[in-house]
């Protein structure tokens, strides 16, 4: 099931972890989850508060380091090791290469309140990537147009409403030509009004081919922008597949709970 | 009280001026970057760098500048061999710099704690975001940790920079002729003491206003993100990259 991919898109795996487990304190989040995504994929990942989705996704670029368990980028192993606070990644470098090729958008946008919106977005490009400044503004004002906010660029975050915010977020990730990228339910921290705008976006994402991977509440987007819904429920993965599948024959009991209770 | 004189007295106090800048400005430059290095040990996690940092503090914040002042220029007398021995004695004989080095150790103290305070209210979040885009280390410090840390610490630091210039004065009780010192003297020489010290009051006024005065530009300067919006969007390349 897990493989019901639309033909597409192509075979290379862009994501995969294995077996994750972490542990906070007693509280055990995830028990040993699995999941693959080949390049193309729009996974969005469901699950009740406290079901260890934000920490999975989390896990992918390492701002949790998991207890045990693999994570591969690109075919790449993220290297760790054991240190007297737990796991930790075993080459700082590596881990900062890959962020750069992983983007995340977060639920509160994390924008940085000292830099203009066009400072957020060329930030990483220039600091990070080190490419040239002028090519970096050019690329933001055309991503910062195609989210609709290239007259706020001199603006700083604070003077932007929670949508605007957010959009601007999904810009800065973008400037970084990123091979996957991560959302931390992105719609959560808006107002009702505020949603479509930043779904529409990302529906746009998608339909270029984007691999993407979406915690989300948002069934309508998980039933038609994805291709691959992955229901968590206490650390392990319940249901996964095809929205058009588990959304029509859920065959676990706690998702078609889950379900009845977000129609 | 009489007019003329207080206006020869400024004059004449005028004279140290540059003395009260040079001390307070030197001490507070040593003490900033002393005071960085504490902040740091504070917040290292590494528990002995610490504790040292936290002692340091305890100590600097809770005895009398001027008793460092005597402890430093009168004390380390005692010990002139072996600071001979050292090369030393050529810096701790110069009141100059005894003066110079009570007054950094004694800002770095607080200062470490502004310091402190300021990087600790870096929100979490936007850290998270930093390190989500790959950066780590000193980048990470550079661009965004200390950045934002100035912003919230500014104000306060502004404080302590006036603390400052006014605790130069207590350079006068080892002999040096700032602006505090000429005034004792000039005491000494005329027995008129409320047009001196006032005069001497009113010089500390101005320059500390002068500092209030630029250190709020600076604040106005670094938090655009605090005013609200431009009504019309002005046409500018990205401001302090």
């Amino acid at each position: 099931m897990s493989n019901g991919v639309s033909s597409l898109s192509s075979e290379t795996t862009a994501v995969s972890i294995s077996n994750l487990r972490k542990s906070f304190g007693s509280l055990e989040v995830l028990k040993g989850v699995s999941l693959s995504a080949k390049e193309g994929d729009v996974i969005s990942i469901l699950g009740a508060s406290g079901s260890g989705k934000s920490t999975m996704l989390r896990c992918i670029n390492m701002l949790e380091v998991p207890d045990s368990g693999d994570v591969q980028i690109g075919g790449e192993t993220i290297k760790l090791r054991k240190s007297r606070r737990g796991m930790e990644p075993a080459d700082q470098r590596q881990v900062d290469r890959i962020r750069s090729k992983v983007a995340m958008v977060f639920q509160s946008f994390n924008l940085w309140s000292h830099m203009t919106i066009l400072e957020n977005v060329i930030e990483a490009p220039v600091h990070v990537q080190k490419r040239p400044k002028a090519e970096c503004i050019a690329e933001a004002e055309e991503l910062l147009a195609k989210v609709g906010i290239v007259d706020k660029r001199n603006q700083y975050p604070s003077h932007l409403s929670g949508g605007q915010q957010q959009r601007a977020a999904i810009a800065r990730a973008l400037a970084m030509r990123p091979q996957v990228m991560l959302f931390d339910e992105p719609t959560s921290a808006l107002d009702p009004e505020l949603v479509g705008e930043v779904l529409r976006v990302m529906r746009s994402l998608a339909e270029e081919g984007r691999t993407m991977l979406v915690v989300t509440h948002e069934m309508g987007f998980a039933r038609e922008v994805s291709n691959r819904v992955v229901f968590l429920h206490k650390g392990v993965v319940e249901e996964e597949g095809r929205p058009a599948e588990v959304f029509e024959a859920p065959k676990s009991e706690r998702f078609k709970q889950f379900i009845s209770s977000h129609r | 009280m009489d007019f003329a004189f207080m206006k020869e007295t400024f004059l004449s106090l005028l004279s140290g001026v540059p003395l009260t800048l040079n001390l307070a400005f030197t001490s507070v430059a040593f003490g900033t970057v002393f005071a960085m290095i504490l902040a740091l040990m504070r917040l290292s996690g590494v528990s002995v760098l610490a504790a040292v940092a936290q002692a340091y503090v305890f100590v600097f914040r809770g005895t009398p500048l001027l008793v460092q002042i005597f402890l430093i220029y009168y004390g380390l007398g005692q010990f002139r061999p072996a600071l001979q021995e050292w090369g030393l004695w050529i810096f701790f004989r110069e009141p100059y710099w005894c003066a110079v080095l009570a007054l950094t150790l004694n800002t770095a103290a607080y200062a470490s704690e502004i310091i402190r305070g300021g990087l600790q209210s870096v929100p979490h979040q936007q850290v998270e975001a930093a390190r989500a885009c790959g950066m780590s280390g000193f980048l990470l410090f550079r661009r965004i940790v200390f950045p934002i840390a100035v912003r919230q610490a500014l104000p306060a630091y502004g404080s302590e920079i006036i603390l400052m210039v006014k605790a130069t004065s207590l350079a006068s009780i080892i002999t040096m002729m700032e602006v505090t010192g000429i005034a004792a003297k000039l005491i000494s020489q005329t027995f008129r003491a409320v047009e001196i010290f006032v005069v001497a009051g009113l010089i500390y006024l101005i320059i500390n206003f002068i500092i209030t005065r630029i250190v709020m530009a600076i604040e106005w300067w670094l938090s655009p993100h605090l005013r609200r919006p431009p009504a019309v969007e002005p046409r500018l390349e990205a401001a302090h990259v």
